[in-house]
């Protein structure tokens, strides 16, 4: 078993939203990440990807369950994890334009950052820079604010940020989601390379399955809170075996004319059931083309079929 | 299906649209045909929304010229009040965020009555039995409770759905969707385009569909338009463009995407650089970007045809 550097462990988190209703935006889920893996998380909005991902780099406390970092519980830690948590764990999110204090430069931001770390000033200017030159922006960029560059300068100023501090574990949120397509490639360009030179382990959020290829040795799929299938990139491309990762692999537009034209597309019927007003059962059963009345009263675990791949589901694919 | 000899639907001529010194849409020409489904492609601030909101007239505070003439009449020259009673009869334009696009205090059906009884000399009882059944046609379920329902009880794809059946609702000749599906999840985005290409077929009206998602246009369209920096820089139909592209900028955006199924783990190529300042450059506006700029780029190149109905504006293409 490999050892993980993250993992979570029954972790649930709700919010109550009126006196007799709560929403389960996590629901029992159970992940680890590998040390140097980069595992990728995709889901329908309001699935608790986001949730996931800041619950685990500790922007978020858990309703239930755990957080382990290097096998460690991150409930209450010592004051000295406390501090090795905050400087190994990062987070880039969607919006680079929200993520930037728009009064601070783009230096005074990442030197912000670590100065809260405890970083001296002087060492902390010094590792600004070079956390900007790894992200591809000249030193130069330091001293502008967030509104004198583009929006993919910005994605890069907060990679460099999350960055500067060495983490061993990012959590990227959507990074380039807000992003056109000629600068989206320049960013996933740039998060494999960081990646790859820096041996992080990344979870790597996203609603958009090409992306996560590129990017993922490993995919998870979530679906209203839960995870219903995890399996290495080829696996869960190639064969997914869940229905609903068919239907979102089918749903996906193919930017080629010929191939999209003849395509046999699922559709899915009805409506992305509210989080907050749960079905019972399997809570893709709504929604799903082989349920059963086992699907809508019992609830299928997560359970293994094969090495690495699981799934939750009464009758998966072939 | 390519714009055929037939008298057009639509024909614009020489577009302009200018904030000050900055020509958002700088001089573009091109024609839909009745059933004929365009596609105008592009980055963020290449003109695409502007050339929409242009032909519906709603953009003030700027300077237009050109024509654009909607079955021979000439859209931009009309009065406020004859334009008022185009929009929504013969152009309607649908948006990319459904949240905004509703009035959130008016329940949908009547923000659907309100639209027939603009245009139409129909009682309020017709409007409303009228308003149900384009509910219905749009694929709402139980239409005649969720006529009474307000936008935030509906979900994005739901609310979608209404501002779809607002637009067909006076069976204009001419819609414009502009980012459409942008805003929605795959699965939903999936449900949608089947309803929209279901409704165009069904009522031979010519559509405009602008995207950022080369996916979309590949399934959707008949023809399309790829702008850059305010002009049009390639034109052709769709299974051409995607077969035989010609402009560097078309070629670099469809290398760019990264492929659900191949190539997982090389690269993906970038067009290097960024559009930022790209309308006030001098001669070919992609120079600065294009691997192929020479001498030659300083002047500004037209849109020429090189190929049956396959139109670029480079000069360095043979």
């Amino acid at each position: 078993m490999t050892q993980m550097l993250i993992e979570a462990k029954g972790l649930a988190r709700h919010y109550r939203i009126s006196r007799h209703r709560i929403l389960h935006a996590l629901d029992g889920v159970d992940l680890g990440v590998a040390r140097g893996a980069t595992l990728g998380l995709v889901g329908e909005s309001g699935s608790g990807k986001s949730t996931l991902g800041r619950t685990l780099v500790g922007l978020q406390k858990p309703s239930l369950g755990q957080v382990l970092f290097e096998g460690k519980d991150t409930a209450a830690p010592e004051p000295s994890f406390m501090a090795r948590l905050r400087r190994e764990r990062q987070i880039i999110f969607q919006d680079p334009s929200g993520a930037l204090n728009p009064r601070m430069t783009i230096g005074a931001t990442v030197v912000e950052h670590l100065r809260v770390q405890g970083w001296s000033r002087a060492d902390a200017q010094s590792q600004a820079a070079a956390a900007i030159e790894q992200a591809g922006l000249a030193t130069t960029f330091l001293s502008r604010y967030p509104h004198e560059i583009s929006g993919g300068q910005r994605q890069r100023a907060v990679i460099a940020r999350a960055i500067s501090t060495d983490p061993a574990f990012i959590v990227a949120d959507e990074p380039v989601s807000a992003l056109d397509v000629s600068i989206r490639a320049q960013i996933m360009n740039l998060l494999h390379q960081l990646q790859r030179e820096r041996g992080l382990t990344m979870l790597f959020i996203s609603h958009d399955l090409s992306v996560v290829a590129h990017m993922c040795s490993d995919v998870a799929v979530m679906h209203l809170g839960r995870i219903v299938e995890r399996a290495p990139r080829a696996a869960l491309f190639k064969t997914p075996r869940h229905p609903y990762t068919g239907a979102l692999l089918s749903a996906i537009p193919i930017p080629d004319p010929a191939r999209e034209r003849q395509r046999m597309r699922i559709i899915l019927k009805g409506e992305v059931p509210n989080p907050a007003n749960k079905p019972s059962g399997c809570s893709f059963h709504t929604r799903c083309p082989r349920a059963t009345e086992l699907c809508r009263s019992v609830d299928p675990p997560l359970r293994p079929i094969g090495t690495e791949h699981q799934i939750a589901c009464h009758h998966p694919l072939e | 299906m390519t714009g055929e000899a037939s008298t057009p639907l639509l024909k614009v001529e020489n577009l302009l649209v200018a904030f000050g010194r900055a020509k958002a849409v700088d001089g573009i020409s091109f024609d839909v045909a009745p059933g004929e489904m365009l596609g105008l492609v592009g980055e963020s601030g290449c003109g695409k929304s502007t050339t929409a909101l242009a032909l519906m007239r709603l953009i003030r505070d700027a300077e237009i010229g050109g024509t654009a003439h909607l079955n021979g009449v000439e859209l931009l020259g009309l009065d406020e009040a004859a334009m008022r009673a185009r929009r929504g009869a013969d152009i309607a334009m649908i948006f990319q965020d459904p949240g905004t696009a509703l009035h959130p205090m008016i329940r949908v059906g009547d923000q659907i009555v309100e639209a027939l009884t603009a245009h139409l000399n129909i009682s309020h009882r017709e409007a409303r039995k009228r308003a149900i059944d384009l509910l219905r046609k749009v694929g709402i379920a139980a239409p005649e409770e969720r006529f009474a329902v307000y936008p935030h009880e509906m979900s994005g794809g739901m609310c979608q759905r209404v501002v779809i059946a607002m637009a067909m609702a006076c069976a204009p000749r001419l819609l414009l969707a502009d980012e459409p599906t942008t805003a929605l999840d795959v699965t939903v985005q999936a449900q949608i385009l089947e309803l929209l290409q279901g409704l165009v077929r069904e009522e031979g009206m010519g559509v405009i569909l602008i995207t950022h998602d080369l996916g979309v246009v590949a399934g959707m369209t008949d023809r399309v338009a790829v702008m850059y920096a305010g002009a049009i820089v390639e034109m052709a139909a769709t299974e051409e463009l995607f077969a035989r592209p010609l402009h560097p900028y078309t070629h670099g955006l469809l290398r760019s995407i990264p492929q659900l199924d191949s190539g997982w783990d090389e690269p993906v190529p970038t067009i290097p650089g960024s559009v930022q300042g790209a309308e006030l450059q001098a001669g070919c506006r992609f120079a600065p970007r294009c691997a192929k700029a020479s001498e030659v780029c300083r002047t500004p190149p037209a849109l020429r045809e090189i190929g049956e109905n396959h139109f670029v504006s480079c000069w360095n293409t043979p």
